[in-house]
């Protein structure tokens, strides 16, 4: 009877291989994700795993006594899913050792997200990882291969540029902000508009921990309906001149033909706080703020052209580090490899 | 004077020292090594620097008998030292991102500057002090302020960098390390705000000793000196008052310090009783 190594192995799918709607019958709500542990957990020969459940990618990371287990997977997601065998025939992914190594530093790292960079996954591993090791679904090889992992995953974020610079129009303004006020806790903001993208600018500053949000609209009880949901107040838009005087960045998005904001009315403002900067987002087309207040001493305007290249810029530039964030974590890679081999003729 | 060789190979230690820090720190900078792995760096190489240059002084200040503040060199020399001490303080307490860099480059150029420059060391003024303390202090205080006007130039220039950067929309590179611009204000207000309190106190001990003996000060030394502290006093009422904000305020700091540098030209030869060193000496 042929001997076999144990192997380590990724069974799986993402974004990166499987489509929106396969993905959406793949998903695991916490119920069908505690069926299919139970089932790998009575699976002969899968001796550690782990359960990597997103919105974008359902993996399971684990170690078996050898090749022929690894036929038992697709059996098990299937029931746990309810697709047929023969319907995830090609969807989901297995790789073994060394690349499945490689795979999973590629993941924690953000290089294998829909947005390239993003730290978030880096936190659902981890997670993954502890509710895996809580139940003892772990052992020695996983453990050691995801401790490695979050350490390689940690490096190439403080060597590279991988995570440098935001690619969403309200994450570059609140990075602008930063820029200006460094502390944007004692920041009140301004939304002009009850448009979607100044509510979401709103709602970015508020997760920064903004002072104030206040909605000034043309319609009061359109102001009023989002300032809620962005847990600010509202005002109307005769009150622009006043709030203006007060305001430190202000997101403007209305649909008016004209400037709302114009370069006398900001000019005002500012005699009555020179001394504070004054954050110009200008989110509309056509636009709301007159440019020629940028001339303004300690007036920053941007508009949307300006945001976008920022954030074009920062996407670009993180996906030139991919290349060299792929090189780092080849070399951790391959002596991680070399660990684990030697661990895998132990667990034989 | 035996001394003189030892103390100046120790202030060229302390800077090359400087602009080692500086250069170490701005190729960290271009090769993005995280900030923590800089920031040891470079404090290292400028603590080790500041070491050199202040040993130096103490051994220039042995053979003077006071403080080493005889001439133009050792008055650029104490300007540096001091401009290293406050960022010791001020980049510890604010954590100001780049202001090391900034002091290391700054330090390294007037310390290299005045050892490069040999009329500003060819003669010192002999026990300007007298036996004195007061006077001493007064002139110690004096030089120190001008320590902390030129970190105020420097933070100045920071905050002209970021302004310029925001309003270009030029975002990359450097300008991406500097500090916010709140934040430069903040801490330009709070150096021109130490930078005035410290010359007030300096001219106000000059003063009590000085209308004992209206002779004893040059009248041209008397009217820079008081006529920069008036500046700045100026300046700090118009912040205060914010009728002079943002970058305005930044080029009139940068600009005070120019003229407070070309001051010391005048202030240092007004003084009584220079005596040209030998090659002996030195």
């Amino acid at each position: 009877m042929e001997a076999h190594q144990p192997v380590l192995f990724l069974f799986g799918a993402s974004h990166q291989t499987v489509p929106l709607a396969v993905r959406e019958k793949l998903a695991l709500d916490a119920t069908r994700a505690t069926a299919l542990a139970t089932r790998l957990s009575q699976t002969p020969g899968i001796i550690e795993f782990a359960l990597l459940n997103t919105c974008n990618r359902v993996e399971l990371y684990g170690v078996a006594s050898g090749p022929a287990p690894l036929s038992q997977l697709t059996a098990a997601v299937a029931e746990t899913t309810g697709c047929a065998p023969a319907e995830l025939e090609g969807i989901l992914q297995l790789r073994q050792n060394h690349d499945a190594i490689s795979h999973l530093f590629a993941v924690a790292s953000g290089l294998d997200s829909q947005i390239v960079g993003e730290t978030e996954i880096l936190g659902q591993v981890k997670g993954a990882y502890d509710a895996a090791l809580a139940r003892k679904w772990t052992g020695p090889v996983l453990n050691r291969v995801f401790q490695k992992t979050f350490q390689a995953a940690k490096h190439v974020r403080t060597h590279t540029r991988i995570g440098e610079g935001q690619i969403s129009v309200a994450s570059v303004a609140v990075d602008l902000a930063g820029k200006i006020y460094g502390d944007l806790h004692p920041v009140n903001v301004l939304v002009v508009g009850a448009g979607d993208i100044g509510l979401k600018t709103a709602q970015a500053f508020q997760s920064r921990g903004a002072r104030s949000i206040t909605v000034a609209s043309r319609t009061l009880s359109k102001a009023e309906e989002t300032a809620a949901t962005a847990g600010g107040w509202a005002a109307s838009l005769a009150e622009l001149p006043e709030i203006l005087a007060t305001a430190d960045v202000v997101a403007s998005s209305t649909s008016a033909p004209g400037f709302v904001l114009s370069e006398a009315m900001i000019a005002t403002a500012m005699k009555r706080r020179p001394a504070r900067p004054l954050f110009l987002i200008d989110l509309a087309l056509p636009r709301d703020i007159d440019p020629a207040a940028s001339g303004l001493p300690n007036v920053f305007v941007y508009n949307l052209d300006d945001l976008a290249k920022i954030a074009e810029g920062n996407l670009a530039q993180r996906e030139a580090e991919v290349a060299r964030c792929h090189a780092i974590l080849a070399e951790r890679t391959v002596a991680l490899w070399q660990q684990v081999a030697r661990s895998l003729g132990a667990v034989d | 004077m035996s001394s003189l060789p030892t103390d100046r190979a120790l202030l060229w230690l302390g800077a090359f020292l400087y602009l080692a820090g500086f250069l170490t720190g701005l190729t960290a900078l271009l090769r993005r090594t995280p900030t923590s792995h800089r920031r040891t760096w470079l404090n290292a190489i400028l603590v080790a620097g500041w070491g050199f240059q202040m040993a130096g002084l103490y051994v220039r200040g042995l053979a003077a008998g006071g403080c080493p503040l005889g001439n133009t060199f050792e008055i650029v020399q104490f300007v540096a030292w001091s401009a290293m001490v406050l960022y010791f303080f001020v980049g510890t307490a604010f954590r100001v991102s780049l202001l090391g860099l900034f002091t290391a480059g700054y330090a390294a150029t007037l310390a290299l500057v005045s050892l490069l420059i040999p009329a500003w060391d060819a003669s010192r003024s002999q026990r300007i002090f007298g036996s004195n303390p007061w006077i001493e202090l007064h002139a110690a205080l004096a030089v120190f302020s001008y320590g902390v006007f030129g970190l105020l130039a420097l933070t100045s220039i920071m905050q002209l960098l970021q302004n310029w950067s925001l309003k270009h929309k030029r975002l990359n590179g450097l300008f991406w390390f500097l500090p916010s611009v709140v934040q430069l204000d903040q801490i330009n207000t709070r150096m021109l705000g130490l930078g005035v309190l410290i010359l007030t106190v300096s001219l106000g001990v000059g003063a009590s000793w000085w209308m004992r003996d209206t002779a004893s000060v040059d009248q041209g030394k008397l009217l820079v000196t008081v006529g920069m502290w008036l500046a700045y006093l100026i300046v700090l009422l118009l912040r205060w008052l914010a009728k002079l904000v943002s970058v305005r305020f930044a080029w009139v700091c940068l600009i005070m310090f120019i003229v407070a540098l070309l001051s010391l030209g005048p202030i240092n030869s007004s003084r009584h009783h220079a005596v040209t060193l030998t090659p002996s000496d030195r």
